[in-house]
């Protein structure tokens, strides 16, 4: 049966079609095969996440090989949410890449670019769906190495230096990562998921297990871009092709956040965590620190692809926030805005491609007056501007009702206010954007701009409509939130 | 048509219109055409509502569950058909003005202009239609988005620096309080519904309800409650239809409105009554009363001035919603529409002066009133309802505020509308006064000053009007508001 196969399908497919299309040669065959691999993951994913809300995790061995010595695919709730947001994202941005790529990236290389995506994406959907731990770590360099590639690619030469900076950033990661994951599998024998889970608390009183905690913390961080390892997250997004910029924001850093939950809940154990390390008064600070510093630093950017990379380093604070409040509203906000996240910020993207298209340009000066010229791309940025800062009707005010009441619950009214507080400068930052757009005076070129081809704006509509369905709907994103929370917290209230 | 498709249809046919009024971006006759349909149909779907009232019913219709206990709904009840008959009715007129102001006065981005007007138009329906406070804080937030266009029109830097005051002002309170005292009403009570007699009894901690309605009224940044009051000056650099219908109608109302429906529905009266939770709050709106009035007195710009102006008269709403009983709460509703009259009919006055004769400053008017003799005796005609004079609207609601500061026993409160009356008397009747008698400084008049196009005299005459028709019928008015209760 197929079906019974979905797991690695999900892997497999994509990680077949990067070398495909690298042997393709040609720029649009190896986008056409790029973009239908990715719908096909979309659809494996959605028909996983039925799965599981209709009979509950699944559990897939690899190649037949029986856990914990096989490796172990497993499927609950968070992940299979994650992998439809990765794969989601993914097909609504390669559909959108075509026009953008070739217009970003030497004609030559174009068909590099989808090789990559591919690979990326693979590597992005094992780290989701693998139960085991060694394997998290191969995906994980699969998709950074794929990931330095793909910005790369660019043809502004900065991205060269970016992509060389993440490299180091990101090897540093991988490498904390890989030292936690050894010492884990020296205390306990075990690489599987819920073997260590279940081994990790007769020895947990170690050093070593609480330096395999520390080094995997700071590793899974740098690769989340928490504040404050984040360092090498706003130049990536800004010199890589926008297509790239639209797809790792969506992506490459809500899998490092999956990967927090999954480690801190799943394996240590929530006792461990924010009992004995206190992970919590550590994540809290850092969380808010980050939210508002680099609000703030984005408040003064010029280049937009820049700002909209200091407001995701923001966003995650968002998340960990709620992870860092240890109860089931406040990870069910933290998940919840993994996917609203995801969507704005991919809109957003998407959209400055379709102004990248056109003007060739993402700085605020030369954005002055193209509210006028390009109609539905700025249309399409205002609301997605408007989802960012938490406008009701929008994803955005969906999980920052929840992060508040999540708050609130523990009496933390403070917190409840800084929230609040720290989405006015999203308003501040998003709205200098606005403003120049709709109110400022166009330059000599302005009246050479079109509004961007519908390969464009299609892609652009559908993801904006995304975030106001999710934003009235909830009923999806909130029932699996929450059953997602509730799973990882199980043995608490 | 049954009412809730009424209510539904009200809300969304302006914003369906401003889709036509945008297809229509190269024609503007049939684009203003299109904006005067809209408004005609508009107010009569409005119309058509109060029979259903009247009878005592409340039509509501629930359209969607965002999140447990929180849903987008709609429900018709009298304050809110109150405030949307004034609006939309409004709107009408405003529409006719518009035209004349905007071709007058050679505006660009007319078109623009008329989409945002339309929308801010139903998201003013969606507040007065809303039938919980989520709902309303959606629209809420559409009407400032949606306004904010509109005062930055010029898209000079002064505009886009008032612009930005207004903005960040109201979506600050907004979201830093008032979307914080939401989720704590949701917390405690489970529910945001507009329930009569409130929803918060036995919810929250007596001592923390002052705390909880302060949250709430300096939230509603529209109110303009003093210390948040800065947006309102700062948005007279929109052209005067705006200032006249949305900031001294559609958004300052919306304000007051929800402070209104706040102390009915969230709280409840008995409640306030019981705790005398609202005597802070109440204390502020005194204070924002006497000095916006005051501050008023010192502004030689026409629109300043009608701007502090208006931060005082909406203190009156505030105040009279605070003094907790049934009559100040009437009072306090039906200055919702007497001042609408009053001040729309003044800003239509300041617009016209200004497409005559380019004149802003109050200094510079003396002796206009002599060739503009229309528009300055419908400006004394809205001065005098203001101050609360016969033969004149605004008597009534303040004769309703008044006894409802002696139902009270808040002597003090009396002293303060009775004081604010006549500094009223002295920053705005000297305005038509000197219109009328003062001596030209300088070289003679311009021969060629003569009155604005016709269809701006024909506005502020019409809602001079209208003063005087809510001094002789105010029948209709006590009775939509005595409904409340």
């Amino acid at each position: 049966m197929i079906s019974t196969q979905l797991p690695a399908l999900q892997v497999v497919i994509p990680l077949l079609a990067g070398p495909t299309c690298l042997l393709l040669h040609h720029s649009r065959l190896s986008w056409g095969l790029a973009t239908s691999a990715s719908w096909v993951a979309l659809f494996i994913s959605l028909a996983l996440l039925d799965q599981v809300l209709a009979t509950g995790p699944i559990s897939y061995e690899l190649g037949g090989w029986a856990a914990p010595w096989g490796i172990e695919y497993r499927i609950d709730e968070i992940n299979a949410f994650v992998l439809l947001i990765i794969s989601g994202i993914s097909a609504i941005t390669i559909s959108f890449a075509r026009a953008s790529i070739e217009h970003e990236v030497h004609n030559k290389q174009v068909y590099l670019v989808y090789t990559g995506w591919m690979l990326c994406l693979s590597g992005l959907l094992g780290i989701a769906i693998t139960g085991d731990v060694f394997n998290v770590f191969v995906f994980l360099e699969i998709s950074s190495l794929s990931s330095y590639l793909l910005i790369s690619l660019s043809r502004d030469r900065r991205a060269l230096t970016a992509a060389f900076r993440y490299l180091v950033m990101g090897t540093i990661g991988a490498t904390f990562i890989l030292i936690g994951i050894a010492l884990l599998y020296m205390m306990t024998g075990t690489l599987n998921m819920s073997d260590l889970a279940a081994r990790i608390p007769s020895v947990s009183d170690t050093r070593t297990v609480k330096i395999a905690f520390a080094f995997l913390t700071a590793g899974i961080g740098l690769k989340a871009a928490m504040f404050p390892m984040h360092f090498w997250l706003p130049n990536a997004y800004a010199y890589a092709p926008s297509a790239i910029s639209a797809l790792f924001a969506g992506t490459a850093t809500k899998v490092a956040i999956y990967l927090l939950l999954r480690f801190f809940f799943t394996i240590f154990g929530v006792e461990f965590s924010f009992e004995t390390m206190k992970l919590d008064r550590i994540l809290l600070p850092l969380a808010l620190a980050g939210i508002f510093v680099a609000s703030t630093v984005a408040i003064f950017q010029t280049d937009i692809k820049r700002m909209l990379g200091y407001s995701s380093i923001a966003q995650i604070g968002y998340m960990v926030l709620g992870v860092s409040l240890v109860s089931v509203t406040g990870v069910t906000a933290a998940i919840l805005h993994l996917f609203n996240h995801a969507l704005m910020k991919t809109a957003l993207f998407v959209a400055l491609g379709c102004v990248f298209f056109r003007v060739g340009s993402v700085t605020r000066g030369d954005l002055a007056g193209i509210g006028y010229a390009m109609p539905w791309t700025m249309g399409a940025f205002v609301l997605g501007g408007l989802s960012l800062v938490g406008i009701p009707l929008t994803v955005g005010f969906i999980s920052k009702w929840y992060l508040i009441v999540a708050a609130l619950e523990q009496q933390m009214w403070w917190l409840a206010g800084l929230v609040l507080i720290s989405s006015l400068l999203a308003l501040v930052y998003v709205w200098r954007v606005i403003e120049i757009a709709y109110f400022g005076t166009p330059g000599d070129r302005s009246t050479e701009i079109k509004e961007a081809p519908a390969t464009l704006l299609i892609p652009t509509w559908i993801l904006i409509t995304a975030n106001i369905y999710f934003g009235v709907d909830t009923s999806l994103t909130v029932g699996v939130a929450e059953r997602a929370a509730q799973a990882l917290l199980g043995n608490v209230s | 048509m049954s009412p809730e498709l009424t209510a539904v249809l009200a809300v969304i046919v302006p914003f369906l219109g401003s889709i036509g009024i945008g297809l229509l971006d190269q024609y503007p006759n049939p684009r203003e055409t299109v904006t005067l349909i809209l408004a005609a149909t508009l107010f009569l779907l409005v119309l058509s509502l109060i029979p259903a009232v009247t009878a005592g019913h409340h039509p509501g219709l629930r359209l969607v569950e965002v999140m447990p206990g929180v849903s987008l709904a709609l429900e018709v009840e009298p304050l809110g058909l109150l405030f949307a008959l004034i609006a939309s009715g409004l709107w009408i007129v405003t529409s006719v003005y518009s035209i004349g102001y905007m071709r007058g006065n050679h505006e660009s981005h007319q078109t623009r202009y008329y989409i945002c007007f339309a929308i801010a138009l139903s998201a003013t329906m969606g507040v007065a239609f809303a039938a919980n406070m989520f709902t309303l804080f959606v629209f809420y937030e559409v009407l400032t988005l949606s306004t904010y266009p509109l005062v930055a029109h010029k898209g000079t830097d002064e505009a886009k620096q008032g612009a930005r005051v207004y903005l960040v002002l109201l979506i600050s309170t907004s979201i830093g309080f008032l979307l914080l005292a939401m989720l704590w009403t949701w917390q405690a009570a489970g529910t945001l519904d507009f329930v009569k007699g409130g929803i918060l009894r036995d919810r929250v901690d007596p001592g923390l309800l002052p705390l909880l309605l302060a949250l709430y009224l300096f939230g509603i940044g529209k109110a303009a409650l003093m210390p948040f009051h800065r947006w309102l000056p700062s948005a007279m650099v929109a052209p005067t239809p705006v200032s006249a219908l949305l900031h001294a109608v559609a958004v300052v109302k919306a304000g007051v409105f929800t402070v209104v429906k706040v102390t009915i529905y969230i709280f409840g009266i008995e409640l306030l009554q019981d705790t005398n939770a609202s005597t802070f709050m109440m204390w502020i709106a005194a204070f924002t009363l006497l000095a916006a009035s005051l501050i008023a007195m010192t502004k030689d710009n026409l629109k300043a001035r009608l701007a502090y102006s208006t931060v005082s008269q909406l203190a009156y709403i505030t105040l009279g919603a605070m003094l907790v009983n049934t009559t100040a709460m009437i009072g306090a509703a039906m200055h919702i529409a007497t001042h609408a009259f009053g001040k729309i009919t003044l800003f239509f006055c300041a617009g016209a002066i200004y497409v005559a004769t380019h004149k802003t400053q109050i200094s510079e008017m003396n002796g206009l009133g002599r060739v503009m003799p229309f528009t300055y005796g419908a400006m004394l005609v809205g001065t005098l309802s203001i101050i609360g004079l016969p033969p004149f609207g605004g008597l009534w609601s303040k004769w309703y505020l008044a006894i409802g500061t002696l139902e009270a026993s808040q002597w003090i409160m009396l002293s303060v509308l009775l004081i604010s009356s006549l500094l009223n008397i002295a920053y705005l009747l000297p305005i038509p006064i000197y219109g009328f008698f003062g001596k030209t400084s300088g070289q003679p008049m311009a021969t060629s000053i003569k009155e604005a196009p016709l269809p701006m005299v024909f506005a502020l005459m019409f809602t001079a009007a209208g003063c005087v028709v809510l001094f002789l019928f105010p029948g209709m008015l006590y009775g939509l508001t005595a409904l409340l209760f």
